[in-house]
């Protein structure tokens, strides 16, 4: 079921490619070391992996906020990347519709920005203030913020990490349903194992900043109960070096 | 119920409704607005100085009572042209106040961004703050003689520095994390100044303001000791030659309405642009 990146065929080209990527925040030793990375167009792939392994030292680095960061490699990321923030990042003084069109051209903004506020189920809520709003729904705005941009590449760190189970299991629904109407390519780096394989087409494990471990997730039911899901988990939980029993 | 409570809920009067009952804590923040709570502690002050006066406890030597200054107003309005002394003095505030803040918003914006800025606006800026006005002003006599341009230029520079500095410390303080998120969304520099940095300095700029205004009214009242031919110091300077302490107390109380205008049109305005904060202000 594992298998390295590099293995496979595609025909088209990625979407990210990443090479013998390096950081270090000191001599001590890198968090990143001689990473490889291909995603392809439109895929989604979750990242995981215990604390301190470089999740989102990678992810800051395909955003392109790394630099003070000390190290090497090449990174290809398409033109218009997204990024979704753990906390919603909401600007305090505008309102919920100008947050999401922020920086957005062209005199169709207004509109599109509605359709994506529509699209996360936050119509009706254009004129309200950010702090007016509920955590899951100011993280539904950050979403709608960037999906209105129609981004190749959504760059999401543990997006979810701040919201509280229930929101957070509307919240995959959610997301499955706009990458699967906008088709980006996207990289999700969270600490639950169940997420990504709810979310995720593959899961890739990340140790001493290189890829230990990836896997495709080819299952027809994401269901917690199926037993694919099961033996996918405690697959990765035991890379994990976590003890699922 | 069950409950750890560390504070003891205090018990509201129910007002009447039986059918609303609960438990609710002891506010720690200010609590609700009062009506016309601006005016009280004023209203308090003139009430207790009309007492003073009516009882004789303070002497017309002392302090004027409040009948004498009206009728000492009545007086310069109808026979020493108090309006012109007024608006004369209210123009000389206003421009050097609109020049003092403009600059002072501007450079601090320029030396919050800039670090060649910062370096080069920082150190002149915090040293004038700390040479007291009164000791420049006869070298700005020597510089720009003793006519209006003087006076404005030393408004000016008095209400620049609580603009800078409080400008400059709201931008300084706004959260890195937008700034981040602007460089994702990929703004250019200006959209960047105009979204982020002004909204985000406003707070500290409107506090700024307050101080602002009253400084400026401090460097009018200075000012205008020199050579004045018109304006509120003036008519106090010429009532001191007199001896006309009601005249003197017409100007003080006009300088501090002035103030205290101002400064609530400052509070007014912070209120409603700052509506998007959740604060104790409320």
């Amino acid at each position: 079921m594992a298998q390295d990146t590099r293995g496979l065929t595609t025909t088209v080209e990625p979407a990210v490619r990443v090479r013998n990527l390096h950081r270090s925040f000191n001599e001590n030793g890198g968090v990143l070391n001689g990473l490889d990375l291909d995603i392809a167009p439109g895929e989604f792939v979750a990242l995981i992996g215990r604390s301190g392994t470089g999740k989102s030292t990678l992810l800051r680095a395909l955003a392109g906020l790394d630099r003070d960061v000390a190290g090497h490699g090449q990174i290809e990321v398409p033109e218009s990347v997204s990024v979704v923030f753990q906390d919603s990042r909401l600007l305090p003084w505008k309102r919920v519709l100008d947050n999401v069109t922020f920086g957005l051209r062209g005199p169709d903004a207004g509109e599109r920005g509605r359709k994506a506020l529509e699209e996360v189920g936050l119509a009706g809520r254009e004129r309200s203030w950010p702090y007016e709003l509920s955590g899951g729904e100011q993280q539904r705005a950050s979403l709608a913020r960037s999906l209105v941009r129609e981004p190749e590449l959504l760059l999401a760190d543990e997006p979810f990490g701040a919201l509280d189970a229930l929101t957070r299991i509307r919240m995959h629904a959610l997301l499955r349903k706009l990458c699967e109407a906008h088709r980006p390519a996207v990289l999700l780096v969270t600490h639950d194992v169940d997420e990504a394989i709810v979310l995720a087409d593959r899961v890739i494990l990340l140790d001493a900043g290189v890829v230990h471990t990836d896997v495709r997730v080819d299952l027809a039911n994401r269901s917690r109960s199926d037993a694919g899901f099961a033996e996918l988990r405690s697959l990765l939980l035991d890379r994990l070096g976590v003890d699922s029993e | 119920m069950t409950t750890t409570l560390h504070t003891t809920p205090v018990a509201v009067d129910d007002k009447g409704d039986a059918s609303d009952k609960r438990v609710v804590r002891r506010r720690l923040g200010p609590g609700r607005r009062i009506r016309f709570a601006f005016w009280i502690g004023p209203v308090l002050a003139l009430t207790v100085w009309s007492i003073g006066s009516a009882t004789g406890v303070i002497k017309p030597a002392i302090l004027s009572a409040p009948w004498d200054v009206v009728v000492a107003f009545e007086d310069q309005w109808v026979n020493h042209d108090l309006l012109g002394n007024i608006l004369s003095s209210l123009q000389r505030s206003a421009i050097g106040l609109f020049l003092g803040v403009t600059t002072g918003a501007v450079l601090a914006v320029i030396s919050g961004l800039s670090r060649i800025g910062e370096s080069l606006i920082d150190g002149p800026i915090q040293i004038k703050r700390s040479v007291p006005t009164l000791a420049i002003i006869p070298l700005f006599i020597a510089w720009f003689g003793i006519g209006q341009e003087m006076k404005i230029i030393t408004i000016a520079l008095i209400s620049l520095v609580p603009i800078y500095i409080h400008t400059h410390n709201g931008l300084r303080s706004i959260d890195g994390k937008y700034a981040e998120l602007a460089e994702t969304i990929g703004i250019s520099h200006g959209e960047f100044i105009r979204h982020i940095v002004l909204p985000g300095a406003l707070p500290g700029f409107l506090l700024g303001m307050r101080f602002a205004v009253t400084s400026s009214l401090l460097g009018l009242v200075v000012v205008e000791q020199y050579n004045a031919v018109a304006g509120i110091g003036h008519m106090i300077t010429l009532a001191e030659q007199y001896g006309q302490t009601d005249v003197i107390v017409v100007g003080l109380v006009i300088y501090g309405i002035f103030g205290y205008c101002a400064d609530s049109a400052v509070r007014l305005t912070a209120r409603r642009v700052l509506a998007w904060r959740k604060t104790l202000e409320g």
